[in-house]
């Protein structure tokens, strides 16, 4: 089943060029819903896949971009290792080219880096059909523009990932969760303070009525933490992060749009209406609100922010906050570079991109 | 004057007078005794004058500096406190120099959000000082950071030896504020943790000041480790001091910093500062662990076991912070050590795979007897970047080039064996050769693709970070016919 597709894949795109046909890149399809909705024949990279090199104390693991992120997770599991930037799966068929394509991290996020942080190099396939090689799989590596991370959470549209490496790192030795009442205002503060002080903080997230915190280290350093910051020890921790990560907490349980605030993490709450689960110590907040959207980016950008619809996409208005004139140039003209004809995933980050 | 100087003349005339006119007079430096100081970086084997050199002091100043030179088409060259070592800020003869060096203000700091707002000219130590009230700190540090500014650091993406567990430049800035060629102020990242749209503020990182000027900088700070500790082991064989890095790593322990130095760089080091080094050794492994205290201890007896098993030949813990000190001063000082013992040395930054050290230190041994010339070596043990200083004359002809040749054919080494040219030094004009050998011809020109997405005249830098394609052919050709000399339109010592 493994195996190496970049011949057929490159053919696919000299074919599109060819015909003029725009092309819907497509792992597991997991995270279709993210980003805009867009119509174009399907590149799959579901035959492209496997775990190319991963050797477990150089802490480097390169796999291509159809390989099932479970498979790379569990692979790293048997070395008690990890991917560091916790990526949200959103469903069994997830690939680790669609979590790097959209750049997505879970609870980790703050404390040890996202995505981006943790790609260390990656082969793409452009929208002209040049198979480039850009990083290395190598921790330190200046040598040219840094494509690679360019490349990650840009949705597609610079070109398709056909392999990826990434930085890992060894799991925690020890976790505990603590869960302590309180309210937003409070949990913020509480949670900016903690991650200015020395202690193993890994997770941080306020969903309505407790601040729920996550220490990861040595033994002893989780346990003096714990005492310091007091609370009660979560019992079902593992499956708690799980929940915050995949979107399965039941505060994600609602009909009304769904928006990502990114936002500086002791900001106040914004005075919007909808309930708020504070993620990321406070950088990160899902929003479950009927306000319009214009209202949601008019006070996040005050905030010196930026919100994302992340689902549905019922309402017609744009996923990503908008961009100011002079960056909106700079990415039509690198997707002009990467992707000339405008054949690669056209639309799904910004509409004229 | 021929007609060459003439037109500088006249060039660097007409300039001066329109600068005047947004500058005051001492911010534009036109002699050559006021331009000397900018002549190189810290590379200084590359040295040229620049056609003049300019030190705004406001946003609107540097505006109307780049306005000007997009419209009479001069090249423009930033600076910041010129320690680069891969003369990245190797002046133009036809081009202007900016120096950022007035934007030296930290702005704001913000303890809650964990933040430092700062001028580009600010140096790198500055912001730990600033925030060290507040038990605060920012985790890169090269170790120039007394004297680098933060806006290099971004240029550059610059390391340091703690950056195995806190990361580069790129892992720790959140936004930067630039100008293009045109003067448009652009802001990338933001106050939250990412911004919208492609992740331009990685691109910027390590862009070598090719593709905008950076005038404020947001960094994230970090929480000041309660503990840290040093332990040093000797070893008789430098591949179980490779050994046991790999074990240390596999026990799951990232420590803070793990360097390690091989024999030559041993002796010179011990020799100039005294840390108490066994000078026998094949090599030494320097391992740093911080965080609280009780981590530290728990790490520690962990760490010390993995290293007497690895077949450590010494073992020494430091105990107090003067130990540690001297310790790690003999790592900081090793460059200075191997100068004291050399005429002069030339420093390599390239980075390989952990695992293929022996293999490639031995190479360099074989290398170093060919070429008759000495190499030291330096190792950010943790995360594979490797620094061989090459020891040699520069009085004695021609040792200057066998040098460079010799460091050419190392970092094709490191490419070779799945590493790179470059780990944290940056290309500049030093590695631009070496580029070739690790890019093929259409990945350059996406590079040039990218540049010019930001820089279409190519006035920014031109010349550094990314070869054109007829340098690599000629280069190319070089290879085979040896003993050309490298970049003939450079003065030289």
């Amino acid at each position: 089943m493994n195996g190496d597709d970049t011949q057929v894949l490159q053919a696919k795109i000299h074919d599109a060029l060819a015909r003029g046909t725009r092309l819907q890149i497509e792992g597991g399809g997991s995270k279709s819903f993210y980003g805009q909705t867009i119509t174009g024949e399907v590149l799959s990279t579901q035959r492209h896949r496997g775990i190319i090199n991963y050797e477990s104390t150089e802490l480097v693991l390169t796999a291509r971009g159809g390989t099932p992120l479970s498979e790379v997770e569990t692979a790293l599991a048997k070395h008690n290792q990890m991917l560091p930037f916790e990526p949200p799966h959103f469903g069994d068929a997830a690939t680790l080219g669609g979590t790097i394509a959209c750049g997505l991290s879970g609870p980790r996020r703050p404390y040890v880096g996202a995505a981006r942080d943790y790609v260390l190099g990656c082969r793409v396939l452009t929208g002209k059909g040049d198979v480039l090689h850009f990083g290395g799989e190598v921790m330190k590596n200046v040598a040219g523009y840094d494509v690679a991370r360019l490349m990650t959470g840009a949705m597609g549209t610079l070109g398709v990932l056909l392999d990826i490496s990434l930085k890992i790192l060894p799991q925690p030795a020890n976790e505990v969760t603590l869960g302590l009442d309180m309210s937003p205002d409070e949990a913020l503060q509480a949670m900016n303070h903690w991650a200015g002080q020395p202690v193993p903080l890994s997770a941080a997230v306020h969903d309505g009525s407790s601040l729920m915190m996550r220490l990861s280290g040595a033994a002893s350093a989780v346990a003096h933490a714990q005492q310091l910051i007091g609370g009660e020890p979560f019992a079902n921790s593992k499956d708690y992060w799980l929940s915050i990560r995949e979107h399965t907490h039941p505060f994600f349980n609602d009909t009304r749009p769904l928006w990502r605030l990114s936002l500086a993490p002791a900001h106040p709450p914004l005075k919007l209406e909808g309930d708020t689960l504070l993620d990321w110590g406070g950088a990160q907040r899902w929003m479950l609100s009927s306000e319009s959207p214009e209202a949601i980016r008019h006070a996040v950008e005050e905030a010196g922010g930026h919100a994302t619809l992340f689902s549905p996409h019922e309402i017609n208005a744009d996923i990503f906050q908008p961009l100011p004139g002079g960056l909106k140039q700079l990415h039509q003209r690198l997707k002009h570079a990467f992707d000339p004809d405008g054949i690669l995933n056209p639309g799904r980050m910004y509409p004229d991109m | 004057m021929s007609e060459h100087e003439l037109d500088t003349h006249h060039t660097r005339k007409l300039l001066a007078g329109q600068l005047s006119r947004f500058l005051p007079a001492e911010a534009v430096l036109t002699t050559e005794e006021d331009l000397r100081p900018y002549e190189c970086d810290g590379l200084s084997a590359y040295h040229r004058l620049p056609l003049m050199a300019v030190l705004p002091e406001t946003i609107e100043q540097v505006q109307a500096v780049l306005q000007l030179c997009q419209r009479e088409n001069v090249p423009v060259v930033a600076r910041g406190a010129g320690t680069g070592l891969s003369g990245g800020a190797l002046p133009l003869s036809n081009g202007v120099l900016l120096s950022l060096a007035k934007f030296n203000r930290i702005l704001e700091v913000d303890p809650i959000n964990r933040t430092a707002r700062v001028e580009p000219g600010v140096r790198n130590q500055a912001i730990s000082e600033a925030v060290a009230s507040h038990d605060l700190f920012y985790a890169p540090d090269p170790s120039s950071q007394i004297a680098c500014t933060i806006g290099g650091n971004v240029a550059e993406n610059s390391g340091g030896v703690h950056c195995l567990k806190y990361g580069l430049t790129v892992h720790n800035v959140l936004q930067v504020k630039l100008l293009t060629i045109e003067g448009e102020a652009l802001t990338l990242g933001g106050s939250g943790l990412d911004a919208p749209g492609y992740d331009l503020l990685a691109l910027m990182n390590g862009s070598e000041g090719m593709l905008g000027i950076i005038t404020e900088i947001t960094v994230r700070l970090l929480p000041r480790p309660q503990q840290t500790r040093v332990i040093m082991a000797g070893y008789n064989d430098i591949a179980h001091a490779g050994e046991a890095v790999g074990a240390i790593i596999a026990a799951g322990i990232i420590p803070a910093g793990l360097e390690m130095m091989d024999n030559p760089a041993i002796r010179a080091a011990e020799a100039f500062v005294h840390a108490g080094y066994p000078e026998e050794a094949a090599a030494i492994l320097l391992c740093e662990l911080d965080g609280t205290d009780e981590e530290v201890n728990e790490q520690s007896t962990q760490v010390e076991q993995l290293l007497h098993h690895s077949g450590a030949s010494t073992l020494r813990v430091a105990h107090d912070a003067e130990e540690q000190l001297l310790l790690w001063k003999g790592r900081k000082a090793a460059f200075p050590a191997v100068g004291r013992i050399s005429p002069d040395y030339y420093c390599m930054d390239g980075t390989i795979p952990r695992k293929r050290l022996p293999e490639v230190l031995t190479r360099i041994g074989e290398m170093s007897k060919e070429y008759g010339l000495p190499v030291a070596n330096v190792f950010h043990a943790g995360d594979g970047n490797l620094h061989p200083l090459i020891l040699y004359d520069a009085n004695q002809p021609g040792e200057l080039e066998r040098t460079e040749e010799l460091g050419g054919k190392i970092l094709e080494l490191c490419v070779e064996v799945g590493g790179t040219i470059t780990g944290e030094h940056g290309v500049g004009i030093e590695k631009i050769n070496q580029m070739c050998v690790q890019f093929k011809p259409v990945e350059l020109e996406y590079f040039h693709a990218v540049k010019e997405s930001f820089d279409p005249d190519h006035l920014l830098n031109p010349g550094k970070a990314v070869p054109t394609l007829h340098r690599c052919a000629e280069f190319g050709a070089m290879h085979v016919h040896h003993g050309e000399l490298p970049h003939p339109e450079l003065e030289r010592f």
